[in-house]
Order: C-alpha cells, then sequence, then structure tokens
C-alpha cells in the first residue's frame, strides 16, 4: 500500500445495513475506532489523564435501524503519523487518496458497515449534533393496511398535539412529537409478506430532531398499539438553512460538505 | 441446513444486547464444505459476552474449520428475555455464524469453565431440541460433548453428555472427530449409539459416562462397575510443545462489548507454583512455555490484524514467563514496538519486582493493581503453598504506590484446611497495613480486600478436605467485616457463601447430582453465576427431592481410602503425591517450584513421558513466592517430602 496524503480534519459518510444494525452505536464507535487503526490513521488524540482519539459521531442511530447516511469527524494528527501508510497534510487534497480511504477503512469494516464518502474540513463547520435538523426514515411496519394507515399519517398530521410517554432519568414524562412531524406518507413501493406475520406497510417520514429527535418506535406508538415496527432505515439526514429555504447532506454522497464548497470527488468503498 | 435468520430478526427488536445474537465477528468462519463434512458446534454455556472470549473454544474453532471435512461454528447460552421469546415462537437454539438450528449438527460440544453453569447446559440441549438425557439419544440424533477443567468431575453431568474429554483439546480434537467421522460413514446396522459410544471411548483422553456405572452401597459410592469396550482409567491429554499450536490464529473480534476485550495471547500453560487449592494448577501440569519469539510474533501478527490496542499475556502467572520482561520491553520499545499499545499482566505475583515490570508496561493509567495473597497469616499461606512474605507483600505495596497507583485490591479465600478465626481476622490486620504504607505515599491510598470461599476442588491436594458450610462461611465473612470496620481505607467484599455451597454440589457431587442438577433447571435455575439469578433454596430443595443434603454431597471430608466420584478420571498426579501434599499442608510445610528445582514426580510428567519446556532454568528474581527463597527468608519451614518424592 502506498502512503495515503489525507487532511487533518475529516468527514466520513457511512451505512450501516443487514445484521450488523443490531449492535449500539456505542458498539458501532469501537468498531470504527480498530478499523481506524488498522487503517494506521494516526488519530489526533485528547489530551489529559486518559487520552481518546478525537472522533465525533453524528446523531446516534437507535439499535436495529439501518442507515445509509450516518457521519462521523475525524482529526489527524501529523506528529502520530508512522512512516508509510498515511501522511497528514495541509492544501489541496487529491481526490483519489480519499476514495482509497473510504476502500480501505470498508476493508477494515464488518459486513453491511462501509464508508460511502470522505471529505476535508476546514474547522469552521459545526459540529455533526449540532448542524443536523431533520432526517428522513422508512419505516416498515405491521398491523394494518395501507389505507388505514394513510388515514392514521392525516390524522397525526391534522392533530394539533402528538404525545408520547418517555422514560427519561428513569422517570417517565409526556412530550409532544407534533413539532417533529415534518411529512409522513405511505411509500408507493411495493410491500412484502412476512411469513404467519402478514403484510409489512412502509412509511417515509421525515423528523426533525429538535428540540429533542424522534426515534422511529416512538412514532410507531403514536400511530397504535395494533402497528409493529419490524424495520427502520435512516435515509437521510438534513442541514437546513435558518430559513428553511436551502437544505443539504453533512457530506452527500458525492463527496460534497454542506456549509462550504466542493472539496472531494467521488469516493465510494466497498 | 436451514437458516432460522427471518424468525429471529423480528425477535431482536424486542431484547437487551441482540448483538449477542447476530455473529458477524472478525475472524468468523462460516463455510459450506458439503453434506460430507461433519459439523460441529462449539457451545458456551453463559452469555455472548462472558463466552465468546474463551479462548479453548476459539482454538478448536480454529483447528476444526481448518480441516476440509469439518465444519465448527458458535453458540451461546440466550439471555432469558431472548429464550423466552425463542420458546414463544418455536425456535431451538441456532448458531451465530448461519443461525441454523443446534439439531441440525453433528456435534454439541461445550466448554466447561465454570460449574455454576451447568444448569444452563441442560437448558441449551433442551433448547436445542436434543433429548436431555444420553439414554434418549438415538442414532441420529447429535453428540454432546464437553470439554474444559470442569471435566475433571463431570460426574453431575454425565448423565446428560456422550462424552467428556481431559486435558489440552488441540490433539484430542481431531482424534474424536475421525472417530465420529469414521462411525457416521459405518452402515445403518452398525451405526447404533453403542457404536459410537465405544468408539468415542477408544479416543485417549475421551470418558464415555454412560459405559461407566457407578455403584452405591448404605448411600455412597462404591466404585464403577466399567464395560469391558472402556479403559478402566481415562487419562488426560497434554500436548508437549505450545510452540507447535499458535492458536488461536484469528482470534474473534466481537462487533459489540465482552469481557476481556482485547488481544490475549498465552504465553503458557500450566502451572507449578503448587497452590494446594488450585485446581489449574494441578491438572494443567506441566509448564510449557511458548518460545519468546513466538509470542511476540502473534501479538504484532493480532494487533495488526484486529486493531486492538490492549494485548493481554495470558498464563496462570505471567510474572513466571521466562522471557516477560524481554518481551514487554520488545512491546513497549518507542521505537520498535507496537504503537499505544497497552500490555496487561494478568494474574500478578506479589513482590516489587513484578511491580516494577508492571509499571513500565502501564505508563499511562494507573488506577488500580490487584494481587492474591490469600491467605491472611504465614501460617494460612504455608497451608495452602502460597508462599509470600509479609515483607515480600509490602514490597509490592510500597512500589505499587510509590509509582502512583492509588488502588490495591488483594483476593483472599476463606475456609481453608485449619483456618482460624485469627487467620480470617488477620485479613484485615494486613490490608489495614497495607493502607498505612500506601498513605506514605499517597494520602488517598485504598484496598479493597475481595474474599471467596474456598471450595475444594478434585485432583488437588485438599480433595479430601471438608468444606465450610455457608453458615460458617458467612460468620467469617461477618467476623472480617467487623475486623476491617476499625480500618480506614480498608473495603471488604466478598462472594456469596451460599453460591460457594452450590458450587462445592456441582464440583464435588457424583452422579446422583445429575437428577439435581435438572431439579434445579426445572424449577428456573439458569444462569446461576449471577447473583440476581441464584438461590440456594432451589439447589437444597432439589437435593431433598432427591433424598440427598448438602452435608453427604458437598460439604463433608473424605476418607483417604474411599472411592471418589472421580477417581477414575487421571490428571496423571499420583494418588500418593496428592495425599503426601495434603499432609504436608496440615503440617503448614510448603513445596518449592519444581520448574527450578529437583522432580518430585507428582505423576503429571511421569506418567505421560513430557518434560517441563522452561527457557530460564532459574527462578525470577526478586521474590520469594514458592521459588524456595521464601523459605529462609520467613523463618523455619520445613520442605515436605511428598510420599513418593525422589
Amino acid at each position: 500500500m502506498s502512503a495515503l496524503v489525507l487532511p487533518d480534519r475529516l468527514r466520513l459518510r457511512y451505512e450501516k445495513l443487514g445484521r450488523v444494525r443490531f449492535t449500539s452505536q456505542r458498539d458501532l464507535a469501537r468498531v470504527m475506532e480498530r478499523a481506524m487503526r488498522r487503517c494506521a490513521l494516526p488519530l489526533r488524540k485528547s489530551a489529559g489523564f486518559s487520552p481518546r482519539p478525537l472522533v465525533s459521531f453524528g446523531l446516534a442511530l437507535p439499535t436495529g435501524c439501518a442507515s445509509h447516511a450516518e457521519y462521523l469527524d475525524l482529526r489527524l494528527d501529523a506528529e502520530a503519523q508512522e512512516p508509510g501508510a498515511v501522511v497528514v497534510a495541509t492544501g489541496d487534497h487529491d481526490p483519489a487518496a480519499l476514495a482509497a480511504l473510504c476502500e480501505r477503512l470498508s476493508d477494515a469494516l464488518p459486513l453491511g458497515v462501509a464508508v460511502t464518502a470522505a471529505a476535508a474540513l476546514d474547522g469552521t463547520e459545526d459540529s455533526l449534533q449540532e448542524a443536523v435538523t431533520s432526517c428522513d426514515w422508512e419505516l416498515e411496519v405491521l398491523g394494518v393496511s395501507p389505507a388505514e394507515m394513510a388515514g392514521r399519517l392525516e390524522r397525526l398530521l391534522g392533530a394539533q398535539a402528538v404525545t408520547v410517554a418517555r422514560e427519561r432519568k428513569g422517570r417517565t414524562v409526556t412530550d409532544d412529537i407534533r413539532p417533529n412531524l415534518r411529512s409522513l406518507a405511505v411509500s408507493a413501493h411495493p410491500v412484502r409478506e412476512i411469513d404467519g406475520l402478514g403484510e409489512v406497510v412502509r412509511l417515509l417520514a421525515e423528523l426533525s430532531v429538535r428540540p429533542r429527535g424522534v426515534r422511529p418506535s416512538e412514532l410507531c406508538g403514536a400511530l397504535g398499539d395494533d402497528v409493529t415496527l419490524v424495520g427502520a432505515c435512516r435515509t437521510s439526514q438534513w442541514i437546513e438553512s435558518e430559513d428553511r429555504s436551502v437544505r443539504a447532506e453533512p457530506l452527500s454522497i458525492s463527496g460534497t460538505i454542506a456549509a462550504g464548497r466542493p472539496v472531494s470527488a467521488e469516493a465510494r468503498g466497498g | 441446513m436451514s437458516t432460522l435468520w427471518d424468525r429471529v430478526e423480528p425477535l431482536l427488536w424486542n431484547v437487551e444486547k441482540p448483538a449477542r445474537y447476530i455473529g458477524g465477528e472478525d475472524g468468523s468462519i462460516s463455510q459450506d464444505k458439503g453434506p460430507g463434512a461433519l459439523r460441529w458446534l462449539l457451545a458456551y454455556p453463559d452469555t455472548y459476552e462472558i463466552g465468546l472470549p474463551n479462548q479453548g473454544l476459539q482454538i478448536l474453532y480454529g483447528i476444526l474449520n481448518e480441516r476440509d471435512d469439518a465444519v465448527a461454528e458458535r453458540t451461546y447460552a440466550p439471555w432469558s428475555d431472548m429464550e423466552s421469546a425463542m420458546r414463544a415462537a418455536s425456535i431451538p437454539l441456532f448458531s451465530v455464524e448461519t443461525t441454523r438450528p443446534a439439531a441440525e449438527f453433528d456435534v454439541l460440544a461445550f466448554n466447561l469453565s465454570a460449574e455454576l453453569t451447568y444448569t444452563n447446559v441442560l437448558n441449551m440441549i433442551d433448547l436445542a431440541r436434543i433429548p436431555l438425557r444420553t439414554a434418549d439419544r438415538g442414532r441420529d440424533d447429535t453428540v454432546v460433548l464437553a470439554g474444559g477443567h470442569c471435566t475433571y468431575n463431570p460426574e453431575p453431568l454425565a448423565d446428560f453428555l456422550d462424552a467428556a474429554v481431559l486435558g489440552d483439546g488441540e490433539e484430542v480434537v481431531t482424534e474424536i472427530h475421525e472417530a465420529i467421522a469414521r462411525w457416521r460413514a459405518t452402515p445403518d446396522a452398525q451405526r447404533t449409539r453403542r457404536a459410537l459410544h465405544v468408539a468415542l471411548a477408544q479416543v485417549e483422553g475421551v470418558y464415555v459416562p454412560c459405559l461407566y456405572t457407578p455403584v452405591f452401597a448404605s448411600g455412597r459410592l462404591t466404585g464403577y462397575d466399567v464395560d469391558p469396550a472402556a479403559p478402566p482409567i481415562v487419562e488426560k491429554r497434554t500436548i508437549a510443545d505450545l510452540a507447535e499450536w499458535p492458536y488461536p490464529r484469528r482470534q474473534l473480534v466481537p462487533l459489540t462489548e465482552v469481557v476481556h476485550d482485547r488481544l490475549n495471547v498465552e504465553v503458557f500453560r500450566g502451572c507449578t507454583r503448587g497452590c494446594r487449592f488450585c485446581q489449574a494448577g494441578m491438572i494443567t501440569r506441566p509448564v510449557r512455555e511458548r518460545p519468546k519469539e513466538q509470542v511476540l510474533q502473534m501479538v504484532r501478527d493480532g494487533v495488526a490484524r484486529t486493531g486492538y490496542d490492549e494485548v493481554s499475556l495470558t498464563s496462570l502467572s505471567t510474572a513466571d514467563f521466562s522471557g516477560i520482561e524481554d518481551v514487554v520491553n520488545s512491546l513497549t520499545d518507542p521505537v520498535d514496538g507496537c504503537a499505544d499499545l497497552a500490555v496487561s499482566l494478568p494474574s500478578l505475583r506479589v513482590d516489587a519486582f513484578t511491580v516494577a515490570t508492571a509499571a513500565s508496561i502501564q505508563r499511562v493509567r494507573r488506577t488500580g493493581l490487584t494481587f492474591a495473597p490469600e491467605g491472611g497469616t504465614w501460617r494460612m499461606r504455608r497451608v495452602i503453598n502460597k508462599l509470600i512474605s509479609d515483607d515480600d507483600l509490602f514490597a509490592a505495596v510500597d512500589a505499587a504506590f510509590s509509582q502512583g497507583w492509588r488502588r490495591m485490591k488483594l483476593y483472599f479465600l476463606i475456609g481453608l484446611p485449619t483456618e482460624r478465626d485469627e487467620d480470617v481476622a488477620a485479613i484485615a490486620a494486613l490490608a489495614a497495613a497495607c493502607v498505612e504504607r500506601g498513605r506514605r505515599h499517597q494520602r488517598g491510598a485504598s484496598v479493597t480486600v475481595s474474599v471467596g470461599g474456598f471450595v475444594p476442588k478434585p485432583d488437588t491436594p485438599f480433595q479430601w478436605h471438608r468444606m465450610d458450610s455457608p453458615e460458617e462461611l458467612q460468620r467469617k465473612v461477618n467476623l472480617l467485616r467487623d475486623a476491617a470496620r476499625r480500618h480506614k481505607g480498608v473495603e471488604v467484599r466478598w462472594h456469596d457463601p451460599a453460591a460457594s455451597a452450590a458450587e462445592g454440589i456441582a464440583s464435588r457431587g457424583d452422579r446422583r447430582i445429575g437428577n439435581v442438577l435438572e431439579r434445579v433447571w426445572r424449577a428456573g435455575g439458569t444462569f446461576q453465576e449471577w447473583s440476581e439469578r441464584f438461590e440456594l433454596a432451589r439447589w437444597t430443595d432439589a437435593l431433598a427431592a432427591e433424598g440427598l443434603d448438602l452435608e453427604s454431597t458437598a460439604l463433608r471430608a473424605h476418607d483417604r481410602d474411599e472411592v471418589l466420584a472421580w477417581g477414575h478420571l487421571s490428571a496423571g498426579l499420583h494418588a500418593d503425591f496428592l495425599w503426601g501434599d495434603y499432609e504436608a499442608s496440615l503440617a503448614a510445610e510448603g513445596v518449592e517450584d519444581c520448574r527450578w528445582t529437583p522432580c518430585y514426580d507428582c505423576g503429571a510428567c511421569t506418567t505421560y513421558g513430557i518434560e517441563h519446556v522452561v527457557a530460564s532454568p532459574a527462578p525470577p528474581a526478586g521474590g520469594s513466592q514458592g521459588t524456595g527463597q521464601g523459605l529462609d527468608l520467613a523463618g523455619p519451614v520445613g520442605v515436605a517430602l511428598g510420599a513418593t518424592r525422589r
């Protein structure tokens, strides 16, 4: 392997599909860290008694949910680089190096997790957790017909408030999730059957993450006790301008950073 | 073979830690080798996160999967929430690699590392839909095997196992594989369950319980009626040279957090320190070191492949490894070493020298250090042959607290042979003295004392000795706790004495305990290693229902000439040696470590024509523990001569 010339601040986009989605966010962070070590990425570490690599993950993905649009930011350290593997440098970056990084990381990651794009950051971007405003979800549910589901979605959108009960710090609290519901629709995609369990209905939802995010399971709960969630996939995350007139992905699949200029070419890992 | 994934997947939304059931680890293997291959399902009878790191199973997993005619997959005990969901949905036990039903495998092989997992073994056989008892299994039912340290007394599980394997598995697993494959290829008329059992019994190291019928008279075991097709004594298997077995070649790297979540490299097997309470040290003799260069190679390859940033150099006493300093220095060398690699040494020896080694590798996080003096007084430590002088311990304490550690954990056993109340109370005083020394270096120095109840195990010099009742153990715990209250900075923790009693039943019991285990399991007693799931009443009720009691099955002392439940199973140790060492212990006499001193013929080497494989002919410098120096250092102590000592 030839040495990759990489920037010192990077954003990665990755997907989490198949069985591996039953790992938790914490589990995946450890898996990702090991993959980075296997690729000899010279991670910048925090100062202090017990230094940690400076890798910051975006919104947590609930255990069990798949995603085509997960993100993390990381920092590399020129002083920690080992000869031969990675060279950390500022200035313009070779798109091919970022594509190669995606490929190497994907090879070191478990089946179902692949890094699909990488781009340099200039350090002025907001953190992922602060910047992302809403997410698109594709949910698969059992229990009611597509027509019945369409009616229930309309009723939710027409309601003044949609309250759900949540556990917070050991106490049960009620939250109104109506402000989070940007759009809800039954997908036109053909539905599938699960043996002995019935017909699957596919929902498309755009859910705001402010003031607090909504989990797919919470949305299902609001749709009725007879609705069972059997699958959930985050298809996009969005960063919206304050007046909601423009929106962009934190890092598009073609390697474009939301808040700034396009800095990287298309990069797709296996 | 059919996968159950589509039916398992919907359950995973509603169970704790669903990653336990999905496989997908780096190093995981799922190959289709055609219908001719013999299919092994390797099982650990506890949760995924306890079982996955088990090195024994990982070694067999590697050896079997390298064969063209074998497939090995893995399974673990599903946690209770998953078990309920599986039973409700009629889903049987399955492999994590391909989610295939356990009963579609030819062999279900358990690792037995802890006796309190036995009820999980029954539960897993049942969940697999394999007939629970060997006697009820037909020709085409899965073969149920067990290996691991507990098989030196497999009698409590004998009714449920087709065979139990004694000793190192590296060589024997191939012989067992071939024996089963040959049996499977015989014509239907000859392919009986009995023919399978007889074939397995011909493999050295394999015990087939149904060919050994225990004989009881007046409620005591008086012998075994041995089928002529089986050997009267089953001898353990021992690999002569660890260097020939650099396994696991590809350690499994789990997707979810497990215990010992790091690279593990075994630096030696066996231990001849001779601690008399330690079953592992008795049954794994002799010491076989891995060459230093191979250790370094395995660490370097493993780190590069797995991405782990921590390696544990494993053995029963890693500070005794001949090349330990060289290995540690090479791995932590700023130029040639592995960058940012943390090296951990389990089972530290108690001396300042060892602390210095620990200091050289734990450069960053010096939070806690653990030592195991095991006995509170020098007399007690002579009885158990853990020859640590108070001065050694204090030197270790000085070294640790002066070099930045702030907390220390000390392990002790209570309920030891000849123990008096003053030995128990002395534990608190010893810990207090350690705190007092620690505070010369660190204002907040503290010591945690962790006590376990002693269970006299098979194949140790204490196998004949009485075990304390749970009430007596609790009294001693209370005594220690009260004694420690007077001392600031000493915290006492203890293992539940009731759980020790159940461990006594399962480790010392004979074949009558099989029915007891089945009753405990049927009453809901799974995961007995987990304190929140354990209740001694389940065990004592089950004993009573079988006309047995705790006293006669677990606690009582055995006579020298009594037939022991495990007497027909041999770890090579001469009964004369064990008895001689037992007598020496009662006289508080220590014995040297034979790896550096002349052989006293315990039997482990001479029975099998093997020897220690140790790179250094001299004991490590700087400590007294068991090296012989301690015997002079700390006053007059006779050195025992076992009955058959040369």
